[in-house]
């Protein structure tokens, strides 16, 4: 090889990088391992992680321990799927293609929009894209954003709001719920984009009609976060009112894998349709008329547009949009409706059976579906430590994010919390309480026993 | 040619949706297990859905067919040769897949408490270490999730160094050659951009670079680039570039996109670069999913570093004989803030860390050198015979891990587009190169073919270009009309743009 390139050397080939900017030594990390060695290497960090196995996982904020089934693992591992590029060449990638149409089509029917794209990087970057859409659409800059939205969509949509040069203003929560007069009031002519959530951060689930009648009375666009689970009970956002729906794709078909990667879905109303973000698959024929699929709509994207483009993403998180629409052909018309019907009842349940115990009350009486959160009258960590004993993740510590709930506690429930799960929470979560409430006392007796005195 | 119509042809394409049959199912759920109440008396009817969204309604082995069916009609890297330019289509290593898919990764939750999350805390703080080394750069932030996201993450850093410093800069540089997600990026992270020529050895113009850094004075916020750039050749005059930028008072952002051409041979960090994104699904293994996920971490300078994403994956070192342990810093007052949701794409971090820990430092190193082998090794090939005198090589010279061709002569004496040559390449059983980028190139094919190729591969493709250059000689059309073996021919995709059809009706 080196004759036919007529070098003598490899290290002829590295001779246009000037000499002083050669790193001139091995790079300072190990030597390479076998394969047995990587994985026993991988499989002890591993190990020291608290997974959804080794804990009852209660845990959500955006992202669920739902169960994937083994289907999608078998139609994502395979090579087709798995190591292709982006489907710059449609004739030789008609597989991946038409999986994004068909993403398209389950994404549009679930959000009741007409208009979906094949993904996005994940939820909160999303809804920062869907920002820069509505600056575009209104030639307006400033946000009226819900503080139920995800608190890590608000902090991204902030940070992106620096570059461009938009103004982020948070309206708060009444009740559980998004505050309707504080959001008519933040809403004006200035105002390019009204953002909600529903079910919220707390769960709650939002009246966005009634909500997103402030964005239309000013020409804002209305931006809804949902979580897809919920479409199959929940009334779409495209029925009510939304130009935009959009939200964290993790709960179909992709695992937890400590927050990524997933992906994000956008969908939109035909108006939005040039200024949508990321890949769009469209349908067109051969030259021989036959059925085909192509990537639509390329003008509107960087690699043809360069500056003008309407986002700067070049990737569609196609294999993990395959694996959603992998997961919602097995559900089926049925089945993905039953399932979020299990999921409000099962909800309701660990609410109803949680709000039973002793120092545990209900944060909001807002309707749920999937997520809810409590108070607890004891400090929240602490508790949280405890039920860890028993195996249980219990729950979100609201206080995170939001200082006015120091006490709060968010409890998810996917199809893999059983009853008899929820009923070892409500034990674990009573008899941890307990326990901080009498710890005072006890450390007081161990800390100082010469002054003998209990409170 | 024979237009035999092939049976993966003649099988017309149905959507899942159109194989759907009322009734029918695939998952059976757990029971409810718990008391049941009216639906309507714990969600408002006003909010419920009144039909179920109109899912397909198939059985498993359907699924299981129709996916395995689509499948077949993709051409995937580890069927056949990939030489996409700058993309960077190495071998996905199956272990990484297995040790990604261990339930202490796949099945941890993004909000755990750090002190039951510390293997997942230790690998992103050993893979940050790892790119640290690589890049030259002390500290490592692997929150955003893709190249672009990387560029954005990297002028929002800029924005934000000059905030605190209060100066408020306007422009940032990027050369003429730069990927299509620059200027997008920088237009997204509110900047105008200017464009840097590039000179006859196919770096930047220097005189150019000088006299937009005067016409721009006080104004240039950053300079974009690739080194190797994207003609896949080094900028030799880039420790100047760089101290002009920095007099400048920019900053100098490096697209990691062309990393496998250096890895332990050069690193950013000592060129002058002040912020560099790493593309893992390309230098480091992951794979690309038919387009996604990736992650694009960045590696920055110590003047940037106060500005990093929060969180930000800490080391503590342990007291009272207690080892060190790992956290998640979210006191970070200077913070530009979140890029997304929780920590960034964690599977991507393990497959690329088992990627760096199968390989170790030498092996990265023999890796880079190889993918530059290859590539010249390619471009002698491509330099003999018809391929020589009908695609010459846009600049003259030793290339780096990719070389971009010209398709100009071919086009003049064989009527031949590039488009041409790569649909035909495909029923050759090759994915084309990437075409049409650089856009100063003339009917541009660049072509990138990786260390994991073989010789055997390289040669073959060679074989291939010459021998569709001499058909084209006596039967021109015989390009211009392919391809004819795959799944579909040649698709209308103005149609596609003008009259867009992106989803399915539903009956």
């Amino acid at each position: 090889m080196l004759e036919a390139i007529g070098v003598d050397s490899v290290d002829a080939l590295f001779e246009q990088i000037p000499e002083p900017l050669r790193l001139g030594r091995p790079l300072a990390l190990p030597d390479g391992l076998s394969e047995a060695e990587v994985y026993e290497r991988l499989s002890v960090l591993a190990e020291r992680n608290a997974d959804a196995e080794d804990q009852v996982c209660f845990v959500g904020a955006g992202m669920y321990d739902h169960y994937v089934p083994a289907i999608v693992d078998a139609i994502t591992s395979r090579s087709e799927f798995l190591t292709p590029y982006t489907p710059y060449q449609p004739e030789i990638s008609q597989g991946g293609l038409q999986v994004m149409f068909e993403f398209q089509t389950a994404m549009s029917e679930l959000t009741g929009l007409p208009v979906s794209n094949a993904g996005l990087y994940e939820g909160p970057s999303s809804v920062a894209s869907a920002g820069y859409l509505a600056m575009a659409a209104t030639k307006r800059k400033r946000f009226v954003v819900s503080r139920g939205v995800h608190p890590h969509s608000r902090e991204t949509l902030r940070t992106y709001s620096v570059g461009y040069g938009a103004e982020v203003v948070e309206v708060g929560l009444e009740g559980g719920l998004t505050d309707a007069a504080a959001l008519a009031d933040a809403v004006d002519g200035e105002t390019a984009a009204v953002f909600l959530q529903s079910p919220n951060f707390l769960g709650a689930v939002e009246d966005v009609e009634a909500l997103g009648a402030a964005a239309k009375e000013h020409g804002a666009l209305l931006i809804v976060a949902c979580d897809p689970m919920t479409l199959g009970i929940l009334k779409p956002p495209g029925e009510c009112g939304a130009d935009i729906a959009l939200g964290e794709g993790q709960p179909l078909g992709n695992r937890l894998d400590f927050g990524g990667p997933s992906f994000g879905f956008f969908c939109a109303t035909e108006a939005q349709i040039r200024r949508m973000p990321g890949r769009i698959a469209g349908e067109t024929e051969d030259v021989d008329g036959r059925r085909g699929f192509v990537l639509a709509l390329q003008t509107r994207e960087q690699h043809i547009r360069r500056e003008k483009a309407t986002n700067n993403i070049c990737t569609a998180q196609a294999l993990n949009a395959l694996g959603a629409m992998v997961h919602l052909a097995w559900l089926g018309r049925q089945g993905f409706r039953e399932l979020g019907e299990l999921l409000v009842q099962r909800t309701a349940y660990a609410r109803e059976r949680l709000a039973a115990v002793d120092g545990v009350e209900l944060l909001h009486e807002a309707p749920v579906a999937r997520e809810f959160a409590v108070r607890l009258e004891a400090p929240v960590e602490k508790v949280l430590d405890r039920v860890a004993e028993r195996g249980i993740a219990a729950g979100y510590p609201l206080a995170r994010e939001y200082p006015e709930f120091e006490d709060g506690l968010l409890v998810a429930i996917t199809e893999r919390r059983t009853k008899a799960q929820i009923d070892e929470l409500a034990q674990a979560l009573e008899a941890a309480i307990n326990a901080e409430r009498g710890s005072f006392r006890t450390d007081d007796v161990q800390k100082e026993p010469q002054v003998g005195g209990a409170a | 040619m024979a237009l035999t119509e092939t049976p993966m042809q003649a099988e017309k394409a149905k959507t899942i949706f159109e194989k759907s049959k009322a009734g029918r199912r695939a998952a059976a759920l757990p029971d409810v297990e718990v008391p049941e109440k009216p639906l309507a008396e714990l969600i408002p009817e006003n909010l419920l859905r009144a039909e179920a969204p109109r899912l397909p309604e198939i059985a498993e082995p359907e699924i299981v067919r129709h996916y395995n069916r689509l499948s077949r009609r993709n051409f995937d890297l580890d069927t056949g040769f990939y030489p996409l330019g700058s993309c960077t289509m190495k071998h996905n290593p199956r272990l990484n897949e297995r040790v990604a898919a261990l339930p202490g990764h796949a099945r941890l939750h993004p909000a755990q408490d750090p002190r039951r999350a510390q293997g997942a805390l230790e690998l992103m703080w050993l893979l940050q270490e790892s790119l640290s080394e690589i890049c030259g750069l002390p500290h490592v932030s692997l929150q955003p999730s893709a190249g672009s996201h990387g560029e954005l993450a990297g002028l929002l850093l800029t924005r934000a160094y000059h905030a605190d410093r209060g100066e408020q800069r306007t422009k940032v540089l990027a050369p003429d050659t730069s990927h299509g997600t620059n200027p997008a990026s920088v237009t997204m992270a509110g900047y105008e951009v200017v464009k840097v020529a590039t000179n006859e050895r196919g770096g930047v113009e220097m005189d150019d670079l000088r006299a937009k850094l005067a016409e721009n004075e006080g104004e240039v916020a950053c300079l974009m680039l690739t080194n190797p750039n994207t003609l896949g050749v080094f900028d030799e005059n880039i420790a100047e570039i760089a101290s002009l930028i920095h007099e400048a008072g920019g900053t100098l952002y490096y697209d990691g996109a062309n990393l496998n051409a250096v890895m332990g041979h050069s690193r950013p960090g000592d060129m002058g670069f002040d912020i560099v994104h790493v593309n893992l699904h390309k230098s480091f293994s992951q794979p690309h999913g038919g387009g996604g996920p990736g992650a694009g971490p960045i590696a920055v300078s110590d003047r940037i570093e106060p500005y990093l994403p929060k969180p930000q994956v800490v080391r503590r070192e342990g007291s009272n004989g207690h080892g060190p342990s790992f956290d998640l810093d979210f006191d970070r007052p200077k913070s530009i803030g979140r890029l997304r949701g929780f920590q960034g794409n964690f599977g991507v971090f393990v497959r690329s860390y088992a990627y760096i820990l199968s390989l170790g430092g030498d092996g990265l190193s023999e890796a880079s050198e190889t993918a530059v082998l290859n590539a010249n090794y390619l471009k002698a090939r491509l330099a003999e015979g018809k391929s020589g005198e009908r695609l010459p090589i846009a600049f003259d010279r030793h290339c780096m891990h990719e070389f971009v061709l010209s398709g100009k002569p071919m086009k003049r004496d064989l009527g031949l587009a590039t488009l041409d040559l790569a649909k035909r390449l495909l029923d050759f059983g090759f994915h084309p190169p990437t075409v049409y980028f650089p856009l100063l190139v003339d009917e541009a094919l660049m072509v990138e073919p990786t260390e994991t190729e073989t010789k055997e591969s390289l040669d073959a493709f060679a074989e291939a270009v010459e021998k569709i250059l001499t058909e084209a000689e006596t039967n021109p059309d015989l390009a211009k009309n392919a391809p004819y073996t795959t799944p579909v021919r040649r698709l209308d995709e103005v149609r596609a743009t003008r009259r867009p059809v992106v989803r399915q009706q539903l009956g």
